[in-house]
């Protein structure tokens, strides 16, 4: 394959993998936020502006982290602290999101960002996301935190009862969701495509969520398909610039419909399911009942 | 948390939806499909909508739905007529069928549906002739690129599209009769990473003049970053790409929504198929930069040629794909069939999707 359609398709999974591997984290310590969208796009219009205003993308970043994470402590305030129900208010926290994010960017509109420099003709991000990945996985299933993060999401009441502070675990976890999901708005309006535009997300904390299931909640089967997932939706493109006759209509579904057939196949294997699905997922949890 | 929640939620609707204030004045409303931030399609069309506040002040009340799904519209179309909009103007393609549908309902609320070609009693159509714009950066094109090759950025295989398609290369044909263009098909009117792949996938493959028929600045990012050049889209982009935009077509809603607003005010207003172009204003190109002087110039003459009348882009004969002729000798193409073009011209060789 070209050298730089590989680069292409790199460059379109990375947001994806860093928003997916975050949601993991969440979701592996037993909370579903369906808010990835919302934190995402947050991420996007405050790395934009704070690196429209102090001229350094690094800076950009950083507020992009910072956006994502003040969002999903909102979250973490509504389900955890006040237990309400988890997949509403996701989905409050995307049109929050979504919203909120039009109104702080429309002074944006318009202007050409600043792009993130990249070292050696390749954007920092990338190998970032690939190390990332590596550290979740060690950190998941090579550590005592991690063995508690899985323990309080398939059993938070023994967690409970072993000593473990569930809530503050999850508030940790839904926080680390939140600054992937913000890093990967940045990614967007900071090198993916240096601008800003409404709801230029697109859709992406979507499939971010669904890459986590896909991947069966582990880190490096998320990296292979955020990175399978890119993959076939570029070489859709590179496909139709051959012009070989094959409907594009069919080619810009070909990385849903594999994501359906894979999921399928997935879930076919009950005994894979039950191994790493977090059992807790999305259940609330009170300590003193 | 309730209460947080609540206003949360209530946040969201305010944000996604602006009401207008109440009062006895002429209500006109807009359906948006984009964000009115896209600083392309959706953005030129709200400007109309400013234009139409600042003609009438208090004899009207604006409303507008921006990021409206084309599956979702005949809902929120319904609403505004049921909101008392006397005049709604649902600004895509696929917004099409449900506002006739909704129409129907209305009888005495007029539809205006931009792009589309099916009008009723209460229902108009109005377009723009985008393709006399692409006519011209197609000549620009051809004169420009070193590879021969374009690379065009589609959105939906619909006739606007596909006449721009044609139009690009007839003017690019008219100075090199073997220019190439690769065609992708986006399948979306706006989604920035989905247009700069497109694009990088485009620059990769040979192209070094980026088209588009979507509405961000993605792709002429990335022709900036290749050191390709291109054209904007809707709005003067020359902000985003300074080294690389050659000029861009830029749409200009004003004086049509203007008018019809006023008809609406007046009584007037009647139902018409209205496709005003270059002489109206409608469509016109921002400044001629990155390019030699006589390029400039061969493309400003193109341009008055157009805007005079004395040349139209389909001026007949014109070989199809598949080597038939369409119009007549030295005659423009009736209006009709580019409206409903589903057929490309001779030199291109994507297969048009169906």
């Amino acid at each position: 394959m070209d050298p730089a359609v590989i680069f292409i398709i790199l460059t379109a999974a990375t947001p994806l993998l860093f928003a997916a591997l975050g949601e993991l984290v969440v979701e592996r310590s037993g909370v579903l936020n369906l808010g990835v969208e919302g934190m995402m796009v947050m991420g996007a219009v405050c790395g934009f502006g704070a690196a429209l205003w102090t001229g350094s993308p690094w800076l950009g970043l950083a507020a992009a982290i910072a956006a994502g994470m003040a969002m999903s402590l909102l979250f973490a305030i509504l389900t955890l602290t006040l237990v309400s129900n988890q997949v509403a208010s996701g989905l409050a926290l995307t049109l929050l999101g979504l919203g909120l994010s039009g109104q702080i960017g429309e002074a944006f509109v318009g202007q050409p960002g600043v792009k993130l420099p990249s070292i050696g003709g390749i954007d920092p991000l990338i190998p970032l996301a690939v190390v990332l990945t590596a550290a979740v996985s060690y950190v998941l299933f090579r550590t005592k935190a991690g063995l508690v993060i899985r323990a309080v999401g398939d059993s938070h009441a023994s967690a409970h009862a072993l000593g473990y502070n569930v809530i503050a675990v999850r508030y940790l976890c839904v926080l680390f969701g939140g600054a992937c999901a913000g890093l990967a708005g940045g990614y967007l309006s900071l090198v993916y495509t240096p601008q800003w535009i409404e709801n230029m997300t697109s859709g992406r904390g979507w499939i971010a969520l669904a890459l986590v299931v896909f991947a069966s909640w582990l880190p490096w089967r998320t990296l292979l398909g955020a990175y399978l997932f890119g993959t076939i939706s570029i070489l859709s493109f590179v496909v139709q610039t051959k012009a070989w006759g094959i409907p594009s209509q069919f080619l810009s579904s070909l990385p849903y419909i594999v994501t359906i057939v894979v999921l399928v196949i997935i879930s076919g294997n009950r005994m894979m399911m039950r191994k790493n699905t977090p059992a807790s997922l999305g259940q609330p949890f009170v300590p003193d009942r | 948390m309730r209460k947080l929640l609540m206003s949360a939620a209530a946040a969201a609707v305010m944000l996604g939806a602006a009401a207008a204030t109440a009062g006895a004045a002429t209500k006109a409303c807009w359906v948006y499909v984009g964000p009115i931030e896209d600083f392309g399609w959706t953005y030129q069309h709200h400007q109309g909508l400013e234009a139409v506040k600042a003609a009438y002040g208090d004899k009207v009340e604006t409303a507008y739905v921006a990021s409206v799904p084309e599956a979702d519209s005949e809902r929120v179309i319904e609403r505004l007529a049921r909101d008392g909009c006397n005049i709604i103007f649902t600004t895509s393609f696929g917004f099409m069928e449900p506002t006739l549908k909704v129409a129907k309902k209305f009888p005495d609320v007029k539809f205006e549906h931009a792009t589309g070609y099916k009008t009723a009693d209460n229902v108009t159509t109005y377009n723009a002739k985008f393709h006399e714009g692409r006519y011209v950066i197609g000549q620009i094109a051809a004169k420009m690129s070193k590879t021969g090759t374009a690379g065009y950025i589609a959105s939906f295989p619909i006739p606007e599209v596909i006449a721009g398609i044609n139009a690009f290369m007839l003017g690019a044909q008219s100075v090199n009769p073997d220019f190439k263009v690769k065609i992708v098909w986006a399948n979306t009117w706006f989604d920035p990473g989905k247009e700069a792949d497109a694009a990088k996938v485009l620059l990769s493959q040979g192209a070094d003049m980026m088209v588009q028929h979507t509405d961000s600045a993605a792709p002429l990012q990335e022709a900036e970053k290749a050191g390709a050049a291109g054209f904007g889209q809707a709005s003067d982009m020359i902000k985003f790409a300074p080294k690389a935009q050659l000029t861009a077509i830029v749409d200009n809603w004003a004086p049509y929504y203007v008018r019809r607003v006023g008809d609406v005010i007046n009584g007037t207003w009647k139902s018409q198929s209205s496709w005003d172009g270059m002489a109206e204003g409608t469509v016109g190109l921002a400044a001629f930069t990155n390019m030699p002087d006589d390029v400039a110039k061969a493309a400003a003459d193109t341009a008055d040629a157009i805007k005079t009348g004395k040349f139209h882009p389909f001026t007949g004969p014109i070989t199809k794909q598949d080597g038939s002729v369409a119009g007549e000798a030295g005659k423009p193409l009736p209006d009709g069939d580019i409206l409903g073009m589903n057929w490309y011209v001779k030199g291109i060789d994507d297969k048009l999707p169906q």
